[in-house]
């Protein structure tokens, strides 16, 4: 095993990213959707920390993004159960394929 | 190789399992679980990367806020041992076929650009340089972006109220 470096980080943070891509392609209920989104944003975090890390060490501007990422993800997803709860009330099912009036 | 490679490997592995457990699995439940443990994975990381500050918020906000939020969404919208059901093979084949494209192309584009990063003196990401940095109104500081997220937040918090509030019955 080599001693680990960017190349690694970048790579645990591509396979996360695509694992969340695969749930959010997969899945059909809307909560377990919400957290392959909440795994995409992770993987966008832990690539600024690393570029930060290794490559732009005398600022601190991945951080920043990061902190501010975390933030958004946070009103995100509150906002996101409040809609599937107001969507639970109306139509007593959260999976995507029973929401479909809108559609035609 | 030193414990600190070998923590690496073990908080990776951690990280990657849990995630793909997380997207794979049937219980509903379980799969927040396996979040929460994925992202705990993603903060040893950034406290291996020794981004302490990053790492403690990324337990208040997600361990603590987030994956708690799911899981009362979990238990308001469902029944808690209830499996989901059955995918179509179609499906998962094409997305694991889509995801594994993409995977592919950004490995392969990874592999072949090298990365040349300044040679400045590094600035250390403790607490006081990141607050004097975030609430600076200089040329570099974030005071303008870290209003306007309070702002977004209160937004989203108001928003959230409304959304969720029950609607009175219609009295006619």
């Amino acid at each position: 095993m080599i001693e680990p470096g960017l190349y690694h980080i970048l790579f645990i943070s591509a396979t996360l990213f695509f694992i969340g891509v695969y749930g959010f392609f997969t899945r059909r209920n809307l909560v377990t959707m919400l957290m392959s989104v909440e795994l995409i944003l992770n993987s966008v975090n832990l690539n600024f920390i690393a570029f930060n890390k290794y490559l732009w060490y005398d600022r601190l501007d991945g951080v920043f993004f990061t902190i501010f990422i975390i933030a958004i993800a946070a009103a995100e997803a509150a906002v996101a159960i409040a809609i599937i709860i107001n969507l639970y009330r109306s139509h007593k099912s959260i999976d995507v394929e029973d929401a479909e009036e809108m559609k035609y | 190789m030193s414990g600190s490679t070998i923590i690496f490997y073990l908080l990776a592995t951690l990280t990657l399992v849990s995630a793909l457990l997380a997207v794979t699995t049937r219980m509903i439940f379980r799969a927040a679980i396996y979040l929460l443990f994925s992202l705990i994975g993603i903060a040893g990381i950034y406290f291996w990367l020794q981004y302490e500050f990053i790492a403690a918020v990324q337990i208040v906000v997600y361990v603590g806020g987030i994956v708690v939020l799911i899981i009362f969404s979990i238990f308001l919208t469902q029944q808690a041992g209830e499996q989901l059901p059955k995918q179509k093979l179609g499906r998962q084949v094409f997305a694991a076929l889509a995801a594994f494209c993409g995977l592919a192309l950004v490995m392969l584009q990874l592999a072949q650009h090298t990365f040349t990063g300044t040679g400045n003196k590094a600035i250390e990401p403790t607490v006081a340089n990141i607050g004097n940095q975030m609430l600076g109104v200089d040329d570099n500081g974030y005071a303008l972006p870290f209003e306007v997220v309070s702002i977004l937040l209160l937004a989203a918090l108001i928003g959230c109220i409304v959304i969720a509030l029950k609607s009175k019955p219609e009295t006619t």
